[in-house]
This record gives structure tokens, sequence and C-alpha cells, in this order.
């Protein structure tokens, strides 16, 4: 987000204060994140796919949503009312095309409207007949998993989002040899994706609540955390959603607050550190040890204030709207070991896989009677393999992944027979705990922010102390 | 109005009173120029090699400013007190001295350095890079100007015509930046150039508020974060693997700048010549005509480059000479000193191999001054 897209939603919460008494908040709040699906989406170099991916993201949210209803259930009114209210908002979207003076929510022009109602006709056609019943037999919400998986691997996998982007450009008359794998930034996607598996894994477990089609909608496109989290958790989100709100001073203050520690997290700090982060340059050009470690440091920080800037500015923006989005970082550099340091450092994904993947899994073994430690080191290490490969399928992010699964492992059976054997003080455990993460932590930062394994090896290599 | 109103009344009433006050008291008291001496460079950062200027800042580690102080506080000639056995030289001149596509070991201060020079005192003799690269007489002037807080023995100001003409000192964004300083420069030295100069950046009140100079003062903070980027890699220029070579056919133009043919010395800048000798007072100055590559193209019967006109640059020849032997300045002609092959993007861009025959005239042309 950038900082005119932070005034106009900070604007947009005062104007509902205003106007609040008159406009229920759900639609104000339905209104302003299907808009900002469109306006906050990247442009794309593939014709009009500016559009079509914003249009995705609602149509993929609705038909989750119509596939979770339960079992002989068909949809309400209210829902009818809020298809309708998205539908005529996106074609609102696309018919400023003829508007100069409006025109564009989008970053290019969107399409023309042959196409368009198409396009709409089959996204909202197939969440209509899903939601009167057709296909929600329980095979498809397995099926519906693997479908966000399957779109998930295309758009994290170089190779086939490369492929994907060649065969939309040649849809749309456009030179296929051109294409990029950068060519599918999908905003938003890789946290509506884990709303979404949340969303069907409970329904799969009968723990999903009634949601209406306004209340899925807006939290699986809740705008201040689309981009980049925090990853909230359905049932506490509807809860906020049904409470009265009023947005009163206190409040207005407590968001305040955080949305100015944001601000200078991420674009004082975060992107100062930036210029001198470690990066595939840089690491190729560092030639002395001390200089690499500030590199990784400043990364190390850099990454930290980024990512924490943004979640204390989407958990503001979250209150002015009433809707407290859960924390998602706790001074996860300055923790004592490596499990602290996953329990403060991107939260609510480290409880979303520990739901979803460690638990399952190690229960899955446990019942197959299998001793404590193989059940540890396979569930960490598939848990934090995904944790990598969620920011992308490639060597670098499965070895960063790896590193932490074995990194946290290694803690577990050291905590276990360190207990009652080591009689250190407290103090001291804590420093040199804390010292010793963050520089497990940042050494595994040099697989994270360095695609290419031999570049990282130089400046494992470097860091050690040895020869560029 | 309830508890919590009016708490939030106060808070907003407060910060926007800090923010008029701390914004008049930045414009009333205009610290940019104590801002700009403040500096890691020289302390966790080793200080550059050559003054701060980057297009492209993300890939050189570096960026053009216009703070004079930020930029000297950042260069290794300004790392504390003259050490008492150098014998120091300094370097002005253009992109051809700052060393365009030279990584810092090939430029000519590095070239000049390599020869590890004594004078007979016994003082060993350093050559710092104060190029800057944009051509104007002025711009160098305003170099010296502040290079001599930091004592030279002696001053090499390598120029060209293209530095000369009246209308280009106030072109470049150094001048522009900093009227006050080149206002000053010319009344006491009684320069041609306009000080009412619409070229000339006067800020508003508006403008000298914390507000107005967050981009300066930007520019301050990322000269110091590039710093350690520069630290780390050595870098401080992105040199591209390839570029498109110097011209060597040329347009079929004959004009240069307003100059007319048998164009006078009040036609060009030589009052702000002048002035830099001036202003070097006792340090001897040394002011060399840089070389130039000579096309043998389309046209280069009439024109020797694509810069001069072969008319305008051969007046230019004269009137230095007669110039340099009235006024008693020290100076050299090297304009065909490097061979043609040892050209880069430019018609004075050199190759390091171009640096090398350079240095060694330059080296031949300073070893009787060498007398601290």
């Amino acid at each position: 987000m950038t900082l005119i897209q932070i005034s106009t939603f900070v604007a947009l919460s005062l104007l509902a204060r205003v106007f609040g008494s008159r406009l229920p908040r759900r639609w104000t709040l339905l209104t302003i994140s299907v808009l900002a699906v469109f306006w906050l989406q990247p442009a794309s170099p593939i014709r009009n796919l500016d559009f079509w991916l914003p249009l995705l993201t609602i149509s993929i949210a609705a038909a989750a949503w119509a596939v979770t209803l339960p079992a002989g259930t068909r949809p309400a009114r209210r829902d009818g009312i809020a298809g309708f209210f998205v539908l005529g908002l996106a074609l609102a979207v696309a018919l400023t095309r003829y508007i100069p003076a409006l025109c564009c929510l989008t970053p290019s022009r969107p399409p023309e409207t042959l196409p368009l109602l198409l396009g709409m006709g089959i996204f909202f056609g197939v969440v209509w007949l899903v939601g009167r019943g057709f296909a929600r037999q329980p095979w498809t919400l397995h099926a519906r998993v693997l479908a966000v998986i399957f779109l998930f691997i295309i758009l994290k996998s170089e190779p086939l989002a490369q492929l994907t982007a060649a065969g939309l450009r040649g849809l749309m008359g456009q030179d296929p040899t051109l294409a990029q794998p950068t060519d599918l930034r999908w905003l938003g996607f890789s946290y509506l994706a884990f709303r979404l598996l949340h969303t069907l894994r409970d329904r799969l477990s009968g723990r999903l609540p009634a949601l209406y089609l306004d209340e899925f909608l807006t939290y699986a496109v809740f705008f201040p955390s689309l981009t980049a989290g925090p990853i909230d958790r359905v049932e506490r989100f509807q809860k906020d959603l049904q409470t009265e709100f009023q947005l009163d001073a206190i409040r207005f203050l407590e968001a305040g607050e955080r949305l100015a520690q944001g601000l200078f997290m991420k674009f004082v700090l975060g992107d100062a550190l930036a210029l001198f982060a470690l990066n595939p340059a840089n690491a190729a050009q560092v030639s002395t040890t001390g200089w690499a470690w500030l590199l990784l440091y400043a990364y190390a920080l850099r990454l930290f204030f980024d990512f924490a800037g943004y979640t204390h500015m989407a958990i503001g923006l979250g209150l002015l709207f009433g809707i407290r989005l859960p924390e998602n970082f706790n001074r996860p550099y300055l923790q004592p070991n490596l499990t602290a340091f996953w329990n403060g450092w991107h939260m609510t994904l480290t409880n979303w896989l520990r739901a979803y993947v460690f638990n399952p899994f190690t229960r899955a073994l446990r019942a197959r009677k299998w001793s404590i430690a193989p059940i540890i080191l396979l569930g960490q290490l598939l848990t934090m393999l995904l944790v990598g490969l969620w920011h992308g399928i490639t060597l670098n992010f499965a070895i960063w992944g790896l590193w932490h699964g074995l990194g946290l492992f290694t803690h577990n059976r050291w905590a276990d027979f360190a207990k009652g054997r080591l009689n250190v003080s407290p103090q001291l455990a804590a420093i040199s705990g804390a010292l010793l993460t963050f520089h497990f932590v940042a050494l595994g930062w040099v697989w994270f922010a360095l695609p290419d394994p031999g570049l990282a090896g130089r400046v494992l290599r470097l860091l050690a102390g040895g020869a560029p | 109005m309830s508890e919590s109103m009016r708490f939030l009344r106060n808070v907003l009433g407060k910060a926007t009173l800090l923010f008029v006050a701390v914004n008049l008291l930045f414009a009333t008291t205009d610290p940019l120029s104590f801002l700009g001496n403040l500096s890691l460079y020289n302390g966790p950062i080793p200080g550059r090699q050559r003054i701060p200027f980057g297009e492209e800042p993300d890939k050189a580690y570096n960026l053009s400013l216009n703070s004079l102080e930020a930029m000297f506080a950042s260069h290794e000639l300004t790392a504390g007190a003259k050490p008492v056995d150098e014998f120091r030289v300094i370097l002005i001149g253009d992109s051809s001295v700052w060393g365009f596509l030279l990584e810092n070991q090939d430029t000519l201060s590095a070239q000049l350095n390599s020869a590890d020079l004594t004078t007979p005192a016994g003082h060993s003799v350093r050559f710092y890079n104060l190029g800057y690269p944009t051509i104007s007489l002025t711009k160098d002037l305003l170099i010296i100007d502040e290079a001599m807080r930091y004592q030279p023995d002696l001053i090499i100001w390598l120029v060209t015509l293209e530095s000369m003409p009246h209308n280009k000192q106030t072109f470049t964004p150094l001048v522009q930046h900093n009227p006050g300083r080149v206002r000053a420069l010319i009344a006491e030295y009684g320069l041609s150039i306009d000080p009412a100069n619409p070229d000339f950046k006067d800020l508003t009140f508006l403008q000298k508020t914390l507000w107005g100079q967050r981009r300066p003062l930007a520019d301050l903070l990322r000269l110091q974060l590039y710093g350690f980027a520069w630290g780390a890699t050595g870098i401080d220029q992105y040199i591209p693997a390839a570029y498109t070579e110097r011209a060597n056919d040329l347009p079929l133009v004959t004009e240069y700048y307003d100059l007319e043919p048998d164009f006078t010395a009040d036609a060009i800048a030589f009052d702000v010549l002048d002035a830099g000798i001036a202003r070097a007072g006792d340090v001897p100055l040394l002011l060399v005509n840089e070389p130039m590559f000579i096309a043998d193209g389309a046209n280069s019967d009439i024109r020797y480059n694509f810069f001069y006109p072969k008319w305008a640059y051969n007046r230019y020849l004269v009137l230095m000479a007669e110039q340099a032997a009235v006024n008693g300045w020290l100076y050299a002609d090297v304009w065909q000193a490097v061979s043609n092959d040892e050209y880069t993007n430019s018609a004075i861009h050199l190759t390091p191999a171009g640096e090398v025959q350079l240095a060694a005239k330059l080296l031949e042309l300073i070893h009787p001054l060498l007398n601290p």
C-alpha cells in the first residue's frame, strides 16, 4: 500500500463515521474491500489482467462461500442482495472505462463490454450454481481445497507462472514469447488462499460458523489485510463485524498510534535499511566478513520493520472500521529460542500452520505409534518446508524452510535434554539464547534473500570468515 | 464534549502546533549546511574517493545532491587533519576527472597516486579526485572554493571549451542550488554572471521549512545510508557492460553556442578561470586543457568531435594560450595527449589505459611543482 492509499482509507473511515448512522457498517466494509481489490491490484502487461485477477479473487471467495454453505441450506435473501451488490460494484468498476473523468480504479482500462459480460457471466454463474446446491457435494470441498493449492502452485512456481502468462498473452492476442513469471502478479492471493483453506477445512471438520455472503467476502478480501496479512480467523472476524461499532476518539487515537508506528517502521526504518540490506547485487560485490555481516543485519532488520510495519498499518486501518485484526509480531528478534521466535514472527501464519499442518500431521503419525523424535522432526520439516515454499517454489526457499525445520527440531530436543540439567542464570540464558537465535535466523535469511544458492554459499563462506 | 473527544482534540492541536513550530524554526535557522557536515564517512564508513554523484542510486550506491558540505564531508579529503608529511594535490574538472565509466582504481587520481611520488623534501604526494560530472567552470570554482579549506599544496584544474560558454555557467544543478555561495564568488571576483540570473534556485520561506526541505534532507540521509553499501562493496558508480561509443560520424553543424568566428576572450568565461586562480591564492594551480577524441568519420573535416566545430576549438586554443601568457598562468595543453582508441562513451571520457597516458603526461608537468 502506498501513502496515498493509506490516507484514502483513513479518509474513508472518517466519512464512514460521518455517515455511519445511515449506512450499515457491513455494507461500507464490503464496498470498500471489493473496490480495494481492484484498486490495490498492480498493473500487469497482460491486457486487462489487472481487472480479471481482482474479479477472480472475488469470484473464488464467493464460490468458496457457496461451497461451504451447510448441507441442505440455500442462500438467504441477504446473500442474493450481497451477490448482486458485488456484481454491480464490479460492473461499475468496469464501466468506468467509458467515463474518462472516473477512469480507472484499475491500473489499466477495464475490458470492453462483450468480454466483460461474458467473463462476469461465467464467474458469477459458477458461484450461483454452487450456491443453488449444484456441485455442493462433500467431494467438492476437497476439490476446492485442491484447486486453491493448484492455483497457488502455478503462481509460486516460476516455470508454471511463465507458461500460464504465455497462455494468457496468447489468449489476449499478445506475444507469448515476452511472457514473464511476474506478469501474474495477483495481489493478495497468498493470503486469500490461507483464508479460504481455513474456511474450507473448518467446513469439512464442522467448525465453520454460518456466514452470510457479505460477511464471508468482507473477511476474505478485507482491505487492510489483503496485501500482507495478518491471517485472521473467520469466527473472530465475524464477531467483530456483528458488534455495534462507532468510531470514537479513543479508538481513533489507538488506530492513529498503530498507523504512525507502521508508517515509521515501514517507510522510514524499513525503506532506509533497504538501501544497503543484503540483496543479490551487493551479495556478489561484498568482499569482507565485517561488511557482509552488516548487510545481513540490515536485511534482517529491514524485513522485520517492513513486515511488522505493514501489520501495524493493517491493524490501525482495521481499528478505524471496528475490526481488531490479530497481532502478527511479538519482539521476534528478542526471543530466547527458535520456537519462541516463531511464536513471535508472523504469528498468524504460524498458528495457521500449526492448526492445519503440524497438528494433524503429527497426530496422524502418533496414531501409527511412531516415537516422538521422528514425529517432531518430520512435522517441523514439513511445516517449515511449506512455509518456505509459500514464498516461492524454489530451491532457496526450500533450503530456508528446512533450515528452520531442523533448527526447531534441534531446539525441541535440546530443551528436553537440558531440562533440569543446566544450571545457568535465567538472564544469561535469555541473553545468550536471544543472540544465538537472532544469528541463526539471520543466517537463514541468506537463503531467503538470495535466489541463487551458489551466491548464498558465497555469502555464508564470507560470513564465516572465509574467502569470498 | 466527551473526555475522549477532548483528549483527541488536545493531541491533534499539540501535534499541529509542534509541526508549525518545528517548520518555523527550520526555516529561520536554515540548518541544512550544518547538517551536511554531519557524516558517518571517514568514521564507520570509509570516505569516498570521488565526490558523490549517481544517476542510478540503487545500483551505484551513490547519488547526486546539492549540498557541498555533505559532498565534501563524505570525501576522503576531509578525513581528519592533513598529515604533516603529505603533499596534497587536488584534481578539479568534469566527468573525465571524476572518472565516468571507470572504477576508482582506474581514475586519473588513482593513476597518479600509483606513481607513489615524493617531493624533494620527502613528503608523499597524494592526489585527490574532486572532479564532478557536469561541465561548467563556475561549478569548478565552487568546488575549489570549498576545497581550499583542506589545505591543498597544488591544484590541477582540467578544463575544456565546453565548460566556458557564459550561458553554461549557471547550467549545472550544483550552481543553481547554491545561489548564496555563487553570488558571494560573483561579488568577490567580479564575475560576469548576473546575480539575478533566473537559473538560481532561491527558496521562498515555505521552501525553507522542514516540509519544503524534505527532499534535500532525504538526500543527506540517503547519502549516509548508501555509504554502508559503498563501504561494503567499494562501488560508487554503475558501469554497464555495454555502452554507446563516442560518435565518430558527426552532425553537419557548424554553430557553437552563440559564439562567432574570431570570438574574443570576453566571449567565454575566462573571468571564472581567473577567479579560480585567484581563489587558490598562494597555492600553485596548473591549468590543463584536457584531452579529447578527434573524429575521422563523417563531417570530421569541419568538426573535431561531438562537442566542437573546428573553428570554435581552434580559436579557443589560441585564446587559452594568449590568456595564459598574458596572465602568467601555469598552463599546459594536452588535448592530443591520449590516443584516439582510449575514449569511451564521450569525446572526453577515457579508458583506464587512456588515464594512464594522461597521468604520465601530467606527472611530467607537475614534477617541477612538487615543492611544499
